[in-house]
C-alpha cells in the first residue's frame, strides 16, 4: 500500500494531477493520503462550494454523508462526505469539523439530491443541524425522541 | 430522561408526515385537491413488514409519496461501538440478511485496511465464489417475491427451491443458513468440508436450465410483460443524483460496477461480463437481473476451476485466532488465542472505506479506528437506503398498483435500511 501523506502542502505535492486537489487548492485547510484513501478537510462555510467544485472535478456520485463524535475533544463533530467518480475510478472523502455547542453546517441537497436521506440520518442521530434542508426531520427514531443515539454521550443501551 | 412515549406518540401521524416539503407541493388543500392521503404499510405485504409509504392519491394515481422507515430499530451502528473488532462480524450478518457474506467481505475489508493486513490468495478466491453465490441467492429471494407481489406465485416456490440449496451449501461451509458470518477479518473462518466443491459445482450446472425455467414462466407471460413495461421510469441523470446504485442504475444505461471498475477481493482475475439495459424500467430491472444471476454462475465455476492451494487466513497470530490443534501443543497459540477472545486486538488509529457490489448494489463500510480494540465508529452504506429515495420519481404519476412493482424492482432490504 502507498505510504501515508499528510498535510495539505505534501498531498498538494504528491497529487498535482489529482481533479478534486485542483479543484479544491483554495479551499482545503488540512489534507491526507491514508491507507490509498485521499481526504480533504474543509471549513463549514465552504461545503457547498466545496461539494460543488468536486463535482465540476468529475466526481460525479455521491456516496454517503455520515458523522464522527469526539466526544469530549473539541472540535467535538466530524461530518464526513463521500463521493465516487465513475469515470475516474477514485472516491474522495470531504471533512468538516464542527465544535460541540454549534453542531450546524448548510446542507448540501441543492448540489446533489442524494444526500436529502443521509443528512436527516446525521441529524437524527448526531444532532447536526443542516441549514436550508428541505425536510430536516428525524428519519429513523420516532419525532419525539429524546436525544441522538450515536452521540458519544448517549448509554449505548439506551437511557432506562 | 425518558424515551418511552404513548403509542399514539411513536407513529407519526398522517398529518405529521402530509406536512413534509414532498407532500402537497402542488397545492396546500387535499380537499380542494381532490387527493387523498393513504397509507401503505407497514403490513402491507409487498412493503415486506417494516416500511410504511405514506401515498397521496388522486383516483388511482400517485401524486406524491413518502417513505416512513424506522420500524426495525437494530440500533447497529452504535452496538457495533462497544463491541470488539471481531465481535461485529456477527452484527453484519443481520444488515443484509439476503447476502450476509457479502456484508461480512465489506466489513473485513474496510478493518483489514486500516490494519494493512495482507490476505492470502485462496481466502480470496473463496471470498468471491460465495459473494457470487449470495448474490443468486439474493436475486432468487428478489424474483420469488417480486413475482409473488404480481400475483405469480409458483415463481417463488420454484425460486426457494433452487435457494434451500444454496442454504444447504452454506450451512455446509459455516454451520449456519443465514446468519453465516464465514467471511472474517484476515480470511475466512473454515476451510470447505471434502465434497463441497463438487455440490457446488452440481448445483451451479443445473442452475442454468432453472433460470430458464423461471422465464419460461414470465418472459413472454403477457400480464408480466404488462405490469412492468413501461413502469417505474428514471432517467439516468435522476439516478445518478439521487444516489442510485445496483442493478436499477445499470437498467439506466450506466455501466458502472464494482466488481471490474474497482475490484476488491481478485476480482481482476475473473472473466465477466457487466449486464447492461437502458429502458431504466421495472422490465429492464428484472431482465438485467436475471443476466446478473447467470454471470455469477460463470464467476463461480471459474472461482472452483481456478481455486488457489494454501491458507485460508492471513499469516497474524495477534489477530487471527489460532489452530485448535496448535492450542494444545503450543503455550504462545494458547496465550494469543486467551488474548483475542478477552482483550480484541488494537487497530491503528485511521479511518478507511471499503466498498463492495452486493446484490442490492454499492456496499461501503465506513470504520473509524482510535486506535483501540473497539471501532470508535462504523457506519454502513447500503444501496438500499439510497435507492428507496428515488422511489418517489419512479412512481410518480403512476397508478397505485404499480408501486407494487416499483419496490420489487429496488429489491430492497428493510435490515439494510434502518439503523
Amino acid at each position: 500500500m502507498a505510504p501515508a501523506i499528510f498535510g495539505t502542502q505534501a498531498v498538494f505535492e504528491a497529487f498535482p494531477d489529482e481533479p478534486a486537489v485542483k479543484a479544491l487548492s483554495h479551499l482545503a485547510t488540512d489534507a491526507k493520503f491514508d491507507r490509498g484513501e485521499l481526504t480533504l478537510t474543509v471549513a463549514r462555510e465552504n461545503i457547498v462550494a466545496a461539494c460543488q467544485a468536486v463535482k465540476q472535478a468529475g466526481y460525479n456520485f455521491f456516496e454517503d454523508v455520515t458523522a464522527v463524535d469526539w466526544y469530549p475533544s473539541e472540535p467535538r463533530f466530524q461530518v464526513s462526505y463521500s463521493f465516487l467518480s465513475h469515470a475516474l475510478k477514485r472516491r474522495l472523502r470531504l471533512v468538516v469539523r464542527l465544535v460541540g455547542d454549534d453542531a450546524s453546517l448548510d446542507s448540501i441537497t441543492g448540489a446533489w439530491p442524494a444526500a436529502n436521506f443521509y443528512e436527516r440520518e446525521v441529524f437524527d442521530l448526531f444532532g447536526i443541524h443542516f441549514g436550508g434542508h428541505p425536510n430536516l426531520r428525524r428519519i429513523m427514531m420516532p419525532e419525539d425522541w429524546k436525544g441522538n443515539p450515536l452521540r458519544k454521550d448517549y448509554p449505548v443501551e439506551g437511557y432506562r | 430522561m425518558s424515551p418511552v412515549a404513548a403509542p399514539d406518540q411513536i407513529i407519526p401521524g398522517i398529518e405529521d408526515v402530509v406536512a413534509d416539503a414532498n407532500l402537497h407541493k402542488h397545492g396546500t388543500d387535499p380537499i380542494a385537491d381532490q387527493t387523498m392521503v393513504i397509507n401503505m404499510g407497514p403490513q402491507h405485504p409487498s412493503t415486506h413488514g417494516v416500511l410504511r409509504l405514506v401515498l397521496e392519491i388522486d383516483g388511482e394515481t400517485v401524486v406524491s409519496l413518502a417513505p416512513d422507515i424506522g420500524y426495525l430499530h437494530t440500533g447497529i451502528e452504535k452496538t457495533c461501538e462497544a463491541k470488539f473488532y471481531q465481535q461485529v462480524v456477527p452484527l453484519t450478518d443481520r444488515i443484509d440478511y439476503l447476502s450476509p457474506m457479502t456484508n461480512n467481505t465489506a466489513y473485513a475489508l474496510a478493518v483489514e485496511k486500516l490494519l494493512e493486513l495482507e490476505i492470502p490468495e485462496k481466502a480470496q478466491w473463496l471470498r468471491v465464489l460465495f459473494n457470487e453465490l449470495m448474490r443468486i441467492n439474493s436475486h432468487l429471494v428478489w424474483l420469488g417475491t417480486h413475482a409473488m407481489d404480481i400475483g405469480a406465485l409458483t415463481v417463488f416456490l420454484y425460486c426457494f427451491r433452487e435457494r434451500e440449496q444454496l442454504m444447504r451449501i452454506f450451512e455446509a461451509v459455516s454451520g449456519q443458513r443465514m446468519m453465516t458470518s464465514y467471511i472474517r477479518i484476515g480470511g475466512v473462518s473454515l476451510e470447505p468440508p471434502l465434497g463441497l466443491f463438487e455440490a457446488i459445482r452440481a448445483f451451479l450446472l443445473d442452475f442454468p436450465s432453472k433460470i430458464d425455467q423461471y422465464e419460461s414462466l414470465l418472459t413472454g407471460n403477457p400480464i408480466w410483460i404488462n405490469r412492468l413495461k413501461g413502469v417505474g421510469y428514471i432517467t439516468p441523470e435522476d439516478a445518478i443524483a439521487l444516489g442510485v446504485s445496483g442493478p436499477p442504475l445499470r437498467a439506466a444505461g450506466i455501466d458502472f460496477d464494482l466488481r471490474r471498475d474497482m475490484p476488491y477481493s481478485s476480482y481482476e482475475k475473473f472473466q465477466f461480463k457487466v449486464p447492461v439495459t437502458t429502458e431504466s424500467d421495472v422490465w429492464a430491472r428484472y431482465v438485467l437481473r436475471m443476466e446478473e444471476m447467470r454471470e455469477s454462475v460463470k464467476i463461480c465455476l471459474q472461482a472452483l476451476d481456478g481455486m488457489p492451494e494454501g491458507r485460508i487466513v492471513a499469516d497474524a497470530p495477534k489477530i487471527i485466532l489460532p489452530d485448535r490443534e496448535q492450542m494444545k501443543t503450543q503455550m504462545e497459540s494458547l496465550i494469543h488465542h486467551f488474548k483475542i477472545v478477552t482483550e480484541g486486538f488494537a487497530v491503528p488509529a485511521g479511518e478507511a472505506t471499503s466498498s463492495v457490489e452486493a446484490a442490492h448494489g454499492m456496499m461501503n463500510y465506513y470504520v473509524v479506528s482510535d486506535g483501540t480494540a473497539k471501532p470508535y465508529r462504523v457506519h454502513m452504506r447500503n444501496a438500499d437506503f439510497a435507492n428507496l429515495q428515488a422511489l418517489e420519481t419512479m412512481c410518480k404519476g403512476r397508478l397505485l398498483a404499480d408501486v407494487v412493482a416499483v419496490i420489487g424492482s429496488l429489491d430492497i432490504v428493510l435490515g439494510a435500511i434502518d439503523r
